[in-house]
């Protein structure tokens, strides 16, 4: 039976849904699909070493460290909050835009200020409020959820679409590797041209998605707030 | 071809040369990181964070100088430790602290910008007017920041520290680092298994072969699909390039560029949606502290289904019109 070859798939999936060691489910997948196929031992060995040395690429990342950890220390993520807190007398919307077109920019270039944990929290959801907050505004707490669902969100856009623009980003040597392996050549930088645009348009895109949301929940805050005063939900904070 | 051959012969381009050379030193980067681990009193996991760091160097190093199969053990050797959960990390006792982020702001500013760039620069010096892979770029960019780094504030950023530092970075990604590499390493067994034959028959007996654009928007959608059930456009590229890419779109004269590119922010597209995606999208709830587990998920599904449907149209309007 070939259908029973996509049993590697089915073990993949189960096991993320069902939060198993991720390495351990992709090992046994590969296990398991290999055993099924017929695979030969040693030629299941070869393929992995192989498939290990042909992707060593990917792990660039580590040579990276060497400068990005002592960035940290010279006050890289200082640098970046003076940088963002240009943008001033805007709305939350506005504020998320900003930290879009920032992230994507320095993306392109392989440089992090620490994701969700390390920068959006610190540094763009307190101006994302403040903003939205100017003037004693009251937001909500639905508000002030979906806020944080958009800071996270514009966060993950903006690093997927810009980390492709990097020439040497890890997802663009696997398309190239497996390019290859299929008999055609494609080159890094051209590879990365073609998301120019793409990136372009995924910041915009979600940019005035997350303004439109954003201005329509400000509206709604008054009534939004009675409501939770009557179901009891507690203010954030 | 032995090791000295291989830098001596001139059949090797200069390229694959210094591409080992990379390679080497990414294995001494592991390989000091398991070191330093090994020493690391505080760390309750010593010897298999050790273990895990250093054969992940060693394979760095002699990767293409034993037999595959030799690898192959290797690699598995290596997995051991993280499936029996025994790497992990000491107290960080190096970890920057906010007076000294502060002082480095001080002294430098928005100057620090200038070492951070280096890297993006120079790989893209490299890709665009030599021919020597952009990877030695990053490598020679992240040389260069440092050297920049040292002479901005020489007492601070000595050898020493950036070793520290690229150690502690190691500590913090962990076992997650080789992700991306097994996923890639799974899609070439799936290859080999001839899984993308098969989707590739499925997919056969419901679309008609030799119509691009079917085969694109087929190809399109797959990609984000198998993404967000594998949770990761890593694992879904090669096997849909193979099953999918190659027969309904490639074959039919497509720009392997255009159609290469594309599929992949078309899976990311698919990662903007799936739970399976818990780093991107579940953790960020945590540490938020945010009551809907899918509130990141549900902001991102109106962005991701306009990026996936702009992609798809713009890869229809390059290679099949």
């Amino acid at each position: 039976m070939e259908a029973l070859k996509l049993l590697g798939i089915l073990i993949v999936v189960i096991g993320f849904a069902l939060k198993w060691d991720s390495i351990l489910t992709i090992m046994a997948a590969a296990v398991v699909t290999a055993f099924i196929a017929g695979m030969d031992p040693l030629v299941f060995l070869q393929t992995l070493g192989k498939s290990f040395v042909s992707n060593r690429n990917m792990l660039i990342t580590v040579v990276v460290f060497l400068l990005t950890g002592t960035l940290e220390r010279n006050g890289l993520k200082e640098a970046a909050k003076d940088v963002m807190a240009k943008v001033k007398n805007a709305t939350a919307g506005i504020v998320l835009g900003a930290y879009g077109v920032f992230r994507v920019i320095f993306a392109a270039f392989n440089v992090s200020f620490g994701g969700v944990a390390g920068f959006v929290k610190p540094v763009v959801m307190p101006m994302a409020e403040a903003a939205d907050e100017a003037g004693g505004h009251k937001m909500s707490r639905k508000h002030h959820e979906e806020l944080k669902a958009m800071a996270a969100g514009m966060e993950n856009v903006a690093w997927f679409f810009g980390q492709v623009l990097f020439v040497g980003t890890s997802g663009m040597l696997l398309v190239q590797g497996t390019m290859a392996d299929l008999g055609y050549t494609v080159d890094l930088p051209q590879l990365a041209a073609i998301q120019i645009p793409v990136a372009v348009v995924a910041v915009v895109v979600t940019t005035i998605y997350y303004a439109i949301c954003d201005k329509k929940l400000t509206k709604e805050d008054p009534k939004q707030l009675e409501a939770e005063a009557a179901a009891g939900v507690k203010e954030e904070d | 071809m032995g090791v000295i051959e291989f830098f001596q012969s001139a059949d090797v381009t200069l390229s694959q040369k210094l591409l080992e050379v990379v390679y080497l030193i990414i294995g001494l980067v592991c390989i000091y990181a398991g070191i330093r681990n090994a020493k690391d009193e505080t760390n309750e996991k010593r010897i298999g964070t050790a273990f895990f760091w250093c054969i992940l160097g060693i394979l760095f190093i002699v990767g293409p100088w034993v037999p595959y199969e030799v690898d192959g053990v290797l690699v598995i050797l290596m997995v051991i430790p993280p499936i029996a959960k025994q790497v992990g990390k000491g107290a960080d006792r190096t970890k920057p602290t906010d007076t000294e982020a502060h002082a480095g702001y001080k002294d430098l500013g928005t100057k620090i910008f200038i070492p951070a760039f280096s890297i993006g620069v120079v790989a893209l010096i490299f890709a665009l007017f030599t021919k020597i892979s952009s990877l030695v770029g990053i490598t020679v960019g992240v040389f260069i920041g440092m050297v920049v780094l040292h002479f901005m504030r020489p007492k601070q950023n000595t050898m020493k520290v950036y070793l520290e530092d690229s150690r502690r970075m190691i500590d913090i990604v962990g076992t997650l680092i080789m992700l991306p590499t097994l996923l890639a390493i799974l899609g070439s067994v799936f290859t080999a298994a001839g899984v993308g034959n098969v989707i590739s028959d499925i997919v056969g007996a419901i679309i008609p072969q030799g119509n691009m654009v079917v085969g694109i928007v087929v190809y399109c959608l797959g990609m984000a699909l198998f993404t967000m059930i594998m949770g990761n456009a890593f694992a879904a590229i090669t096997v849909m390039t193979v099953g999918i890419g190659a027969p309904f779109v490639l074959s039919l004269g497509a720009d392997p560029v255009i159609v290469g590119s594309l599929a992949l922010t078309c899976g990311y597209c698919g990662t903007l949606m799936t739970p399976m995606a818990a780093n991107f999208n579940i953790v960020p709830v945590a540490i938020l502290e945010m009551d809907d587990e899918y509130g990141v998920i549900k902001k991102q599904i109106v962005p991701a289904l306009i990026m996936l449907a702009f992609q798809t149209i713009l890869m229809i309007c390059l290679v099949a019109l």
